[in-house]
């Protein structure tokens, strides 16, 4: 307060105390409110990790981006007519009053028309997003290969048959079955191009908890290192093979030179591959030479134990053409 | 005011009649639990005259009117709105601005309903005593509510905002947000008087700044009447307001009541034995004492 005066009379103090009142006022309510917006700041923090089982509505980007987009108004709730979407309560470990689903309750039908991203005012949903098809609310992940029916060698296909983006988004390949070493499994298979994360799969899975569900793509995609080039997929779009020819040295094989492994293939060794590197290469053959135990005739011929003759139903080539039957 | 049944004003309902003391106050009410009623039409008997909520609605389809403030938080989170909800802050900035920003807190806003409540009760059981923190602060909880948008905390304060915590509630399920209602109850009724819409809100300072050019404002017309009951003064929500007007004749201030923390809620109206107070627009400054037609339209 430089500019106190010496004088006597009393206004100028009164004033200076006023000012000095005010800027005390001042001063604690600032450090109030920078209290309060610390805390709220953090708990803003917190209340952006959103829980892997809540799913946002078709359209909605990042998370942060979303949170600063979305005004909370319900519009999106309102306007779709399955009932899919809720606005979150307090209680709940999701921003308060933003939309979200849970796919094992209630999934996305995928609306063709999308009317909860045309409701949204704000285009927290972004209007860009006219084709369901590529909306991405999370991916299908099959969770627990322990408990799902068709890992365990049964037919159950549920999501595979409830999924709207069926054969695409998820398709089921088949395996052999090492257990009865005579079925085949269909492992149902979620592919992250074409999954839009509607939820349908985990909401039919029939067990008790889904063994299939919907993640966030953050949570359930892996990502490659970025120098990593997939060898076969580099051969494909180049039109021939990028190694042979290339001079690379052979490298010592850790197998005795008697024993020969069925399926592996060798540049170096004498007779070639036994099996055509064609075949063995592509994903859907490429079981045979991975598994010794596969009732082949490879795996007969290789001198390794033979299936047991004796199992009711017929001995190995009566089954084998069971098999080549179906 | 002793006992809690003691009839209060009783000057002005002497004078006018118990209808009369509470018009603005009744008018007020129905306006609340009107605006209330349209919203809950859709989701309880599935008449959906209006969808969403205060924070953003849609009425009839085609009148879109969002609340400007958060509007402002997703601007600044460098987010850019869809027409739709950018026109509908336009009307909505543009009706405040000229009926009075704070008309949303005491025509609208389902807060009001409690911390009325709660001043009412609190008068009734005559607790005194009330922490001291400035009207001013709600001017600071505005600023850190856009701050913290700016900041990439998304919309931070509507994870703790009491007016769209209950009135989201009431609308699609109220939660745990009763917490919250209770907590500015109790915050109203035992430690601060008029503690969350007098010095807290930011809503309310925002709308209280948009309002400060508003047309419609009270004015103590007749102030030359008063005979310094103090009624006014003990029912309004933000006393320091009338001061100015109703007590600035000799000081050569006008009667319109200027400041812009006024909610337009009338009831100084109605309490009112002598008629000082009028709604009238910004510019009338006239009084009586310059006008010899007198008390012409009462
Ligand atoms: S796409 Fe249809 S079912 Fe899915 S959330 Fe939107 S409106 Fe609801
Ligand atoms: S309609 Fe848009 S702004 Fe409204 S709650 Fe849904 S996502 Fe948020
Ligand atoms: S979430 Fe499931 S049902 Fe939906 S597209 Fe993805 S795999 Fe198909
Ligand atoms: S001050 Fe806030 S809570 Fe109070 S009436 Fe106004 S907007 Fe509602
Ligand atoms: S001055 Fe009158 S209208 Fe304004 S807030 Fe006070 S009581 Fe309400």
């Amino acid at each position: 307060m430089s500019d106190l005066q010496p004088s006597s009379s009393a206004k100028p103090d009164k004033a200076a105390a006023a000012r000095r009142q005010f800027f005390a006022d001042a001063g604690r309510l600032a450090c109030g409110a920078g209290l309060l917006g610390l805390g709220l700041g953090l708990y803003a923090k917190q209340a952006r990790a959103l829980p892997p089982a809540a799913l946002r509505p078709p359209g909605a980007g990042g998370e942060s981006d979303f949170l600063g987009a979305c005004i909370r108004c319900g519009l999106c709730v309102r306007d779709c007519p399955y009932g899919t979407l809720s606005l979150a309560r307090p209680e709940e470990p999701i921003a308060t009053g933003t939309p979200y689903f849970l796919a094992r309750q209630v999934p996305c039908e995928m609306c063709e028309d999308i009317p909860c991203v045309k409701a949204c005012p704000t285009g927290a949903l972004d209007h860009g997003l006219t084709d369901i098809n590529e909306a991405r609310m999370g991916l299908a992940v099959l969770l627990d290969q322990e408990t799902c029916l068709n890992f365990l060698g049964l037919r159950c296909d549920v999501c595979y048959r409830v999924c709207p983006v069926i054969d695409k988004a998820i398709t089921l390949e088949l395996r052999p079955n090492t257990r009865t070493g005579r079925h085949t499994m269909f492992i149902p298979t979620v592919h992250s191009d074409h999954c839009t994360g509607c939820g349908k799969c985990e909401r039919s899975c029939v067990l008790e908890t889904a063994a299939i569900k919907v993640l966030p793509i953050a949570l359930a995609k892996g990502q490659l290192g970025q120098h990593y080039r997939v060898g076969w997929e580099e051969q494909r779009k180049a039109g021939h093979s990028l190694v042979e020819d290339k001079g690379l040295g052979d490298l010592p094989d850790r197998i005795p030179e008697s024993a020969p492994l069925e399926g592996h293939y060798d540049p170096a060794s004498q007779g070639g591959p036994s099996l055509a590197p064609g075949k063995a290469a592509t994903p859907d053959s490429g079981v045979d030479s991975l598994s010794p135990r596969l009732p082949g005739a490879d795996a007969h011929s290789a001198g390794l134990p033979a299936m047991p003759q004796n199992i009711p139903g017929g001995g190995l080539p009566n089954r084998l053409s069971d098999e080549a039957a179906r | 005011m002793s006992g809690f049944l003691a009839p209060r004003f009783a000057e002005a309902r002497a004078a006018k009649g118990w209808l009369g003391a509470h018009r603005w106050l009744l008018l007020r009410r129905l306006s609340q639990l009107g605006i209330l009623a349209l919203f809950l039409l859709g989701p309880l008997a599935g008449l959906w005259l209006v969808k969403g909520n205060l924070s953003y609605s849609l009425t009839l389809d085609v009148l879109p009117l969002t609340d400007p403030l958060l509007a402002l938080q997703v601007l600044l989170s460098g987010h850019r709105p869809e027409r739709l909800a950018l026109l509908g802050a336009a009307i909505v900035l543009v009706f405040y601005a000229l009926v009075g920003g704070r008309v949303y807190c005491a025509w609208v806003c389902p807060m009001n309903l409690v911390t009325d409540l709660a001043g009412w009760l609190r008068e009734r059981l005559g607790l005194k005593g009330s922490a001291h923190i400035s009207r001013r602060a709600r001017y600071w909880i505005l600023a850190l509510t856009l701050l913290l948008p700016l900041a990439g905390a998304g919309l931070a304060w509507e994870l703790v905002n009491p007016v769209s915590l209950l009135h989201r509630g009431l609308i699609f399920g109220l939660g745990t947000a009763w917490t919250v209602v209770l907590g500015i109850f109790l915050l109203d009724l035992l430690v601060m008087s008029r503690g969350w819409c007098g010095h807290l809100c930011p809503m309310g300072a925002f709308y209280g700044l948009l309002g400060r050019g508003s047309l419609l404002r009270v004015s103590a017309r007749r102030r030359s009447n008063c005979n310094d009951c103090m009624d006014c003064f003990a029912v309004c929500p933000e006393p320091q307001v009338i001061r100015p007007a109703l007590k600035g004749e000799g000081a050569g201030v006008g009667p319109v009541i200027l400041a812009s923390a006024c909610t337009n809620c009338g009831r100084c109206i109605d309490v009112c034995a002598k008629d000082v107070f009028v709604f009238g627009n910004r510019f009338n400054q006239h009084t009586p004492s310059n006008d010899p037609a007198g008390k012409a339209g009462r």
